[in-house]
This record gives structure tokens, sequence and C-alpha cells, in this order.
């Protein structure tokens, strides 16, 4: 079964790949087969558990079919066999800022990162290609027992929590995409809160595609024992390359008696990814969960943030917003299932499509038969920029049980003429009045993160309207 | 010599096809106040946005010069900062924008390049403004007319007019549709904008906010053609008799 060192890393030979705890540098070959997954798993040294479950995924993808809403023509035009489905770009992993190589730093230097670190960041993961090279968790929370690490360093140091929990709310044959990468993950967060541990820091991860034609497939599994509450950020961005390039996560939240967990994603891929992600919590009795999810950039997004809510008072939120102009598709939105009685759920979401691009939101509440008590809002605001650019709602509503009051409410509208003139005459020009404009309309998300992250959306809109006028 | 603010030069104005604004010609001097009345449909509304640069508008004929140049290629921003201003009779909202950042902003584009604002300026500057409107300090928390009353929203008006100080200010039936409390203080508004530096255009329906600011000159507007000019009696004599011994005047010629 196993295949021998020299095969996996042929050409890097001279980087020392026989040094059993050393890190490689490992380039693979483009496509998908049983050979790269074994080489995945040969390569990171997992458990035979791990190994099984990647190939049983593999097989799992191949028999899938696409998803059957998204049949449109992007979507198909992803070429599976034209991806890295695995790479690292540094040789290190370090858990100081002087250890990062030079290159990356100056990378996350623009992105702010380390400022974010002195400032009020507990952790910092970041992810550059498939690896993480920068990690570090401050001695407070290692004090109060909050594990925050890697995914791969998860598994190797807390395989039990890791098996006990791994792949429980999305299994592989969740979806074509979900099998990938259950097939082929790298990377990614893995947190676990102790019982009643109350995490006061936003934790926090950046992503980073960087390489052509690489994808990236991150794993993350967030445990939050009973009764602790935890914060968790992923802001992603991604250089400038000219092909597609798949992005596809997986993420995992599991909030049992009484936890809360919030999550907060801004995704700002380059607009030629595609960003296929399946969010999913379980929320038991009392807990609480938030997902907090904007999306500006990728060519395509699909990504429906779910709360399944298996405990009697447990509570889900999804506030999302999203964005898209020329050549862009974010079809995002949420999914609520009610499956225990008196538990509650606010769906927001919030988009903006300027200069033909197209946003969707799809949308599920369900609720199942005996679960009484159950509230859901589910309200759906879409902004048009221009007349070229299109939103579409596709809500849909399944309730088998009495006793439930289940809301939802749209709308669409367009930036005025009107507006847009009000604002101009006060001395603001096009681009800043429309730029205030969509702020505005974004704000009940905006206000929801943190400064930092506020005011790099607020820019990242106002990037945007420039790009886009005149 | 005066020193004329704001020059209207044999102005046609045309939405479409139809022609709303049939030759203007007016004249503002520095430091004073115009009235423009009129009836509805006459055109009041057109040329309070035609002076702010409302795209929808096309001046086809004349001239508006403001301070010595031509402003018709000047997009409405631009007009704002030469010293324009004019306060909507229909203001728009924009939800998700605070008072107090929508006026941090419009206050900033007047700064570029300078010395930057300061927060303590800034504040000084608005609640100056606001409690001299009687404003609520926590309307400036509110988001720009955002579920706002009709009062509220001209007070707003009138809160900007005196932050941002503009040379020349055209309040569009500022005075319409308001109770006898709130028009007062709308009209202590328009006092505290009024100085030797500034010029003011009032246009109105009625006369009664006329009782609270005595304008230097009262023009009257009927079907795009300003068919009578005056002194402040003029108003008075309007109210008295209303516009139609005017429109019938102008049939029989």
């Amino acid at each position: 079964m196993a295949i021998k060192e020299t095969q996996l890393v042929d050409q890097d030979y001279r980087y020392g790949f026989h040094d059993q705890t050393a890190s490689y540098s490992f380039k693979s070959r483009k496509g998908i087969d049983h050979e790269i997954v074994e080489q995945i798993s040969q390569m990171k040294q997992e458990p035979q558990w791990m190994r099984d479950f990647r190939h049983k995924s593999l097989d799992i993808f191949f028999a899938k079919a696409m998803p059957a809403w998204a049949k449109n023509e992007v979507l198909e035009a992803i070429n599976f066999d034209d991806i890295y489905y695995y790479m690292r770009a540094s040789d290190r992993e370090g858990k100081t800022w002087e250890e990062v190589p030079e290159d990356i730093k100056r990378t996350f230097d623009r992105l702010g990162i380390p400022e974010a670190d002195r400032k009020f960041l507990g952790g910092v993961t970041a992810q550059y290609d498939s690896e993480v090279v920068y990690h570090s968790i401050r001695k407070d929370l290692e004090a109060q027992g909050v594990l925050f690490s890697d995914m791969d360093t998860g598994l190797r140091e807390h395989e039990d929590i890791v098996r006990e929990h791994f792949a429980t709310v999305i299994p592989p044959a969740d979806n074509k995409f979900s099998a990938l990468n259950s097939a082929v993950w790298s990377g990614g967060s893995f947190i676990w809160v102790p019982p009643g541990v109350h995490v006061a820091i936003p934790l926090q991860a950046y992503f980073r595609i960087n390489a052509e034609n690489m994808g990236q497939f991150e794993r993350t599994l967030i445990i939050a024992e009973p009764g602790s509450f935890v914060h968790y950020i992923e802001g992603c961005t991604a250089p400038t390359y000219s092909s597609n390039s798949l992005h596809s996560a997986v993420v995992e939240l599991i909030a049992k008696e009484g936890a809360h967990i919030r999550y907060t994603t801004i995704q700002n891929w380059y607009k030629n990814v595609y960003n296929l992600v399946t969010k999913r919590a379980l929320a038991h009795k009392n807990a609480h969960v938030e997902w907090v999810d904007g999306n500006i950039g990728s060519k395509l997004t699909m990504k429906y943030p779910s709360v399944y809510l298996v405990g009697e008072g447990a509570r889900g939120e999804v506030l999302s917003i999203a964005y898209a102009s020329e050549g862009q598709h974010q079809d995002a939105g949420a999914k609520m299932v009610h499956a225990a009685p008196n538990t509650t759920s606010i769906i927001t979401s919030k988009s903006v499509s300027k200069g033909g691009g197209r946003t969707s939101y799809r949308g599920l509440v369900k609720v199942y038969e005996g679960c009484e008590g159950v509230k859901s809002n589910v309200r759906c605001d879409a902004l048009l920029m221009d007349p070229e650019s299109r939103s579409d709602t596709y809500p849909t509503m399944e309730v088998d049980a009495k006793d439930v009051r289940v809301e939802h409410e749209a709308t669409v509208s367009k930036v005025g003429e009107e507006q847009l003139f009000y604002v101009m005459s006060r001395g603001l020009t096009e681009v800043e009045a429309t730029t205030m404009i969509v702020n505005g309309f974004f704000e009940p998300f905006v206000k929801e993160l943190p400064m930092e992250y506020a005011v790099e959306l607020n820019r990242l809109i106002a990037l945007e309207m420039e790009g886009s006028v005149g | 010599m005066p020193d004329i603010i704001l020059q209207i030069k044999d102005l046609h104005v045309k939405v479409g096809d139809n022609e709303i604004i049939r030759g203007i010609d007016l004249e503002i001097e520095r430091g004073t106040v115009h009235a423009l009345m009129g009836p509805n449909g006459s055109g009041k509304s057109t040329l309070s946005l035609v002076l702010m640069g409302h795209p929808k508008y096309a001046v086809t004929r004349g001239d508006i010069i403001y301070q010595g140049r031509s402003i018709l290629e000047m997009a409405p921003n631009e007009r704002s900062l030469a010293g324009i201003f004019l306060a909507f009779q229909y203001p728009s909202a924009v939800p998700g924008v605070s008072v107090a950042n929508f006026m941090r902003n419009t206050l900033m584009a007047r700064h570029k390049g300078d010395a930057p604002l300061t927060p303590a300026k800034f504040k000084g500057l608005l609640d100056n403004a606001a409690s001299k409107l009687q404003i609520d300090p926590k309307v400036l928390g509110r988001y720009v007319n955002d579920g706002f009353s009709g009062g509220e929203k001209k007070r707003l008006e009138m809160l900007q007019m005196l932050v941002l100080q503009p040379t020349l200010a055209v309040l569009d039936e500022t005075d319409s549709g308001l109770d006898i409390d709130a028009l007062r203080i709308i009209a202590q508004g328009i006092e505290a904008q009024r100085s030797p530096e500034h010029a003011i255009l009032l246009i109105t329906h009625y006369q009664r906010i006329l009782n609270y600011v005595k304008p230097d000159k009262v023009h009257v507007l009927v079907k795009g053609r300003i068919v009578k000019e005056g002194g402040p009696e003029l108003a008075h004599e309007l109210e008295r008799t209303g516009y139609d011994p005017i429109i019938k005047e102008l049939a029989t010629v």
C-alpha cells in the first residue's frame, strides 16, 4: 500500500525528504486519483483510519454528480484534471514571526497580520498555499486549555478528539465537493474549547491562494464544549493570476449544550476562484451558533452556511452579504434545520450586484414534525446597481410541525438616480456617493465585525466602486 | 457695484420633450435673500434642481453664471464644493449611513488636501448647528432621512446647510408641510445662514415663511417664466389675491 518516498518527492529529493519529521518541499502533479490521495496521507503520516477515510471519500467524489441546482456552465467549466490538489509553499512552520519566510511575511504585512496579532488576536493561523506557515497561540489561551492549531497538527496531537468529531457534521457523501475535500483536505483550523471556557478574543486565520491552478481544501473543525464561547474569524484574499483556481473547504462546528460559536468570514478571493464551500453547524440544547459571512470575491461562490438545531432551545443565525460585479456569481444563502422544539433561527441576507454581476439567495428553513414552538425569520435584501445586474431569491420552507412561526421577507431595490444625486449634491463624487450608499446597505453586517475588518471591508467596497465606475 | 453671486440668463430647460423653464433671467447679489414664488407646476422645483445639476434636466438655451463662471458643465458635487447648496423638497434616505457619518463625509470632501478635519472641530460644528435647530443629538446617530418624518427631513436639510455654510443656498419649499413651531425653527435656521457673505434663494408656494424671513426681493414664476418682481410687499399681495389675477393677466396678453 505504501508508496516509496522517492516517488512522492522525486523532484525535491535534495531538500531532505528522508527526514521523517522534517518538512518536505513537495509539489503534486495535476489531477486527482487514489495515488495522489495516498501521497497526501503518506506525506502527513496520518493514521490508517484517516487514510481509509480519504480513499473512501475519493470514491464518493467520483460517483457523485455535480449539485443538481447548479447546472450552470460556470461550474461545468471546472476541469478537475487541471488542478493541483496538494502543494506547500514553505518548508517551514513557525510559531514566532521571525521564523516565517521573508516573501510570505511581505504578503502578510500588507494584510496587517502582525499588528492584528499584537492588538487583540489570540492566535494566528495563516494558511499559505496548502500549508500552515505561521501559528501562534497566546499563553492565556493555552492556560485555559483551548486548543487552536491547524487541522493537520490537531489530528497529530489530539487524534482522539478529532476522530470523535471529524466528518460527523458533514459526511463525505453530503455533496460532490465535500467528498473531494474529504479526500484531499489539508490545513484549515482545529479548535477545541473546554467546558465553560469563554474565549474573550477572536481566533483568527488568514487564508491565501498563491500558486497558479492550485486547489485549496482546508478543513476546519470547531468544537465548543458545554457552556463555552468562541469567536473564530477567517479573512481571505488572493493575489492575481490568470487561470481558474478551486477552493473547496469543509467547515464543521459543534456547539454542545449551552455553548456559543460565532464564525465570521470575509472572502475576497480573486475573480477566477471557484469557491465551493460546505459549512454546517450542530447546535445542541440551548446552544447558539452564528455565521457572519461576507462574500466579495471569487468567480463563483456556492455557500450556504447551515445550522442543524438538534437540541431544544437552540438558536441559529446567519448574517450574510454578497457582492457580485462583472463575471461574478455569488450563489449564497443559508439553511436552518429545526430538529428540536422551541428552536429559533434568523437569516439576514444582503446582496449587491453591479456591472452585470449576479447574486442568488438560496435558502432552506425546515421544521421537522413534532418540533413545536419553532420561530424562524428570513430577510433578504438585494441592491441592483445597474440594469445589467441580476439578483434571484430561491427560498424553500418545509414545515411539518404545528405551532410554528416562520416569516420570510424579500426586497429588491435599485440605487436610484435621486439618491445618488442627493448624496452628490453634498460634494461627494459619483464613486464616493456610490461607495457610501453600498456601505450603508451593508452596515447591518459591517457593524457585527471587529473594527479592523469593518475598515477593511469598507475599503474593499470603495475599491470595487472605483474599479467599476467611469 | 453689487457682488453678483448668481446670474441666470435666458434659461430654457427641458425634461424629455417637455419645456418646463421657458426663459428665466435672474440675478442674486451677495448678502441678499430672494424669494421665488409661484403656483404648482410653474417650474420652481425644476429650477432648483437645474441649479444643482440634476442629470434629468437638459438646459437647451441660456446659461447659469455662478461667481463669474458658467456652471452648466459642472457635476453636482463640483457645484456643491463651489458653494452651492440645495435644500431638497423631497430628500432621499441613505439607509445604513448615520447623519454624523454623512456629515463627516461631506466635510471631508471639502478638506481634501488641506489640514484634516479634527474630530473635536467636527463635533463642534455639528453640535452647534443641531442646537440652533433644536435637533435632538440622538438624531445624529440615526440613518439619513431613514424613517424621518416630513418635519425631521426639513430640519436635517437645514442642519446640512448650517454645517456646510454654502455661499448660495437654494431652499426648495423647505417651509411646506410644517406646523407653526417647526416653521419657526426652520426660519431661525435660515436667519442663521443669512449673512453679508451668503445669498439665499427661497423657493416657496406660500407667503407664510416670509413672515419670519424677510426677503430683499420677490419673484413670481408662472409657467416657466418670471412674470412679476418686486419687494417684500409683493408676497403679501399674493397672499391676499392668490396667483389667479397674475395668471389671468398673462392669458390676456
